[in-house]
């Protein structure tokens, strides 16, 4: 259990990575800004409370892996390696305005801190099962990661690898679905509808919670108890806001990629406090 | 070097392969082999035989293993993927160029049954466009393998080597050309046959057709030089040009379509730099069928006495010049 200063405090600094996935997107004119913000506190509640990592050795074999199988969401995954020490938040200023930047439109390993190129859709979570298969042939102890979007669950990949990881028995793996029901041109159930979604994975050999992506007691209670079923590997379904933070874009399908104007950032400014870019 | 024709001595390049992997198996604990359930086919099984903890069998789900397989090598190991060759350039050609070749993991991926060596299974089954799709992608290394000899030299080679290796590899029992003493080199052509009338570029079985077209240009007293292009990429420029300068016309044989693969890469290596009179022999833009290996293969011209129709009429072209 979170104690409510815990909460508080996970909020705050949350809140502090949304600030720079707005700045890094606003200054670059480019991003996807509105999935980055869906999966801010699923991402930081990881990487401040369950991920073994070492930020100064960021190969270390025995550190847990956190794909971004959803890799345009990437805005959000560098602010929070860089608030957790992975790189210098300098670097924030390179985000998709600078030849070799190692921060573009999608992450990629050549940042210390990631650990796959994503971008294609539905191979990410595939990369993940072999990572959980190397860690249980060498006997290591670490546990994959990998956040999904639910637009993804589309891709036929996914339901390939679910198959496979629920085989192979592998409760080192996690998934998180980021359930925020909109995808590039639409919401996804009336794209190509994926539900019934709980059932599909459990159907798979899935352990399966489904929780509130935004409620860090919830997130908090779901990964302290993975694996959910001992032997199976778990997902976590969670329902998010898509362009959480940002009152004018959430559930907007147009934030899937866009940035705020120059009026907008304004507002934010004087509403989240951003300061100058 | 050389086995002497006719070569009644033939092996399957897949069984050679098979028996590969169990050596490398024994060599490194980190080879670790893939299979989309083909593994009787590939012959991925004598590895799963020997070393069923670092066997995977992935089910019908070629994609899937090509992402699994980039995920086991970001770890360390140094996966080999199996399928058949038309499957994991075509059904798998997402994640192997987005997860495998853009950030250059060690995968070794060993295309099954190429070109129509599983005629029987016709155009589904066969695969004449595999070499064009790896190779215009960046950081792949292609290795076209001819006989069962080759095929173990070249896969002990493509695990030695870092990064991702496609090694196209034949179902059909074929003649052993090379003997024991068979030097293979990545990345460098083999002269199997000097001459200084014009050469003859080939790799895979279309090198044993060579051969035998070789044999009959002799009797007419024409004398080739015949190279043996196993690596396409990175192609041995200085070998083609230098066949080019001494020989002046050049003719390329391949079990593949006439569009990227070995006749491209050597005719974009002459065209911008040393253009002498060639000629692609390989599939001419279709697709292959059902029936008998060679039958097929005769029925797409790649038969030696289509080779030395063509390297006749070559030296007609280079005589006019």
């Amino acid at each position: 259990m979170l104690t409510a200063e815990e909460v508080t405090r996970l909020q705050t600094e949350a809140a502090e990575v949304r600030k720079e996935a707005i700045k890094m997107a606003t200054r670059a004119g480019t991003g996807h800004l509105g999935p980055a913000l869906s999966i801010t506190d699923i991402l930081w509640i990881l990487y401040s409370r369950f991920l073994r990592y070492d930020p100064k050795n960021p190969a270390w074999p025995e550190r847990d892996r956190l794909i971004l199988s959803k890799g345009h969401s990437c805005l959000a995954l560098y602010a929070t390696l860089a608030k957790k020490g992975f790189f210098d938040e300098s670097l924030f200023q390179t985000y998709c305005n600078k030849l070799h930047t190692l921060l573009g439109g999608h992450p990629e390993r050549d940042l210390p801190g990631v650990e796959a190129n994503t971008g294609s859709l539905g191979h990410g979570f595939n990369i993940g099962i072999g990572m959980a298969l190397a860690g249980k042939a060498d006997h290591l102890d670490y546990k994959v990661y990998t956040i999904l979007g639910d637009g993804e669950n589309q891709e036929g990949t996914i339901w390939e690898g679910a198959m496979a990881a629920a085989h192979f028995k592998l409760d080192n793996l996690v998934a998180i679905v980021d359930r925020n029901n909109l995808q590039v041109s639409n919401y996804v159930d009336r794209v190509m509808n994926i539900e019934p979604l709980p059932e599909k994975w459990a159907s798979f050999g899935w352990g399966v919670k489904v929780v509130d992506g935004h409620d860090f007691h919830q997130l908090e209670e779901a990964f302290s108890s993975v694996p959910f079923v001992e032997g199976k590997p778990s997902v976590i379904i969670a329902k998010t806001i898509k362009g959480k933070g940002i009152p004018f874009a959430e559930n907007k399908v147009e934030w899937h990629h866009k940035v705020p104007s120059a009026q907008e950032y304004k507002e934010l400014d004087e509403m989240l406090g951003l300061g100058a870019l | 070097m050389l086995n002497k024709l006719p070569i009644t001595n033939k092996k399957a390049v897949r069984v050679a392969y098979g028996e590969t992997l169990v050596e490398l198996g024994g060599l490194d604990q980190n080879v670790v082999v893939l299979d989309a359930d083909v593994s009787s086919s590939t012959q991925s099984k004598l590895f799963a035989q020997k070393y069923p903890e670092r066997f995977i069998n992935v089910g019908i789900a070629e994609a899937n293993m090509m992402a699994v397989a980039a995920g086991l090598a970001a770890c360390g190991k140094i996966p080999f993927v199996n399928t058949f060759a038309v499957f994991c350039t075509l059904r798998a050609g997402d994640p192997l160029r987005s997860v495998v070749a853009y950030p250059e993991l060690n995968v070794k991926i060993a295309g099954g049954y190429s070109g129509v060596s599983d005629s029987y299974d016709g155009a589904t089954h066969q695969s004449v466009e595999d070499i064009a799709i790896v190779r215009s992608i960046p950081n792949i290394k292609v290795i076209v393998v001819a006989d069962a000899t080759e095929a173990r030299l070249a896969t002990m080679a493509a695990a030695k080597l870092k990064g991702p290796v496609y090694l196209r590899l034949s179902r059909a029992e074929v003649p052993i050309i090379f003997d024991a003493d068979y030097h293979f080199v990545f990345g460098k052509a083999h002269e199997l046959v000097p001459g200084d009338d014009l050469t003859i570029i080939a790799n895979g079985y279309m090198v044993y057709k060579a051969l035998e077209a070789v044999r009959i240009l002799n009797q007419k007293g024409i004398y080739p030089r015949l190279l043996n292009m196993h690596t396409v990429k990175p192609l041995d420029e200085e070998a083609v040009l230098k066949a080019a300068r001494e020989t002046g016309a050049i003719l390329t044989v391949e079990e593949h379509s006439i569009y990227g693969g070995l006749g491209s890469a050597v005719a974009e290596t002459l065209g911008q730099n040393y253009p002498v009179p060639m000629k692609i022999m390989g599939f001419n833009d279709r697709f292959g069928e059902t029936g008998g290996y060679d039958e097929v293969l005769a029925k797409m011209g790649l038969s030696a006495e289509e080779i030395v129709r063509n390297a006749e009429n070559l030296l007609t072209k280079k005589a006019k010049r």
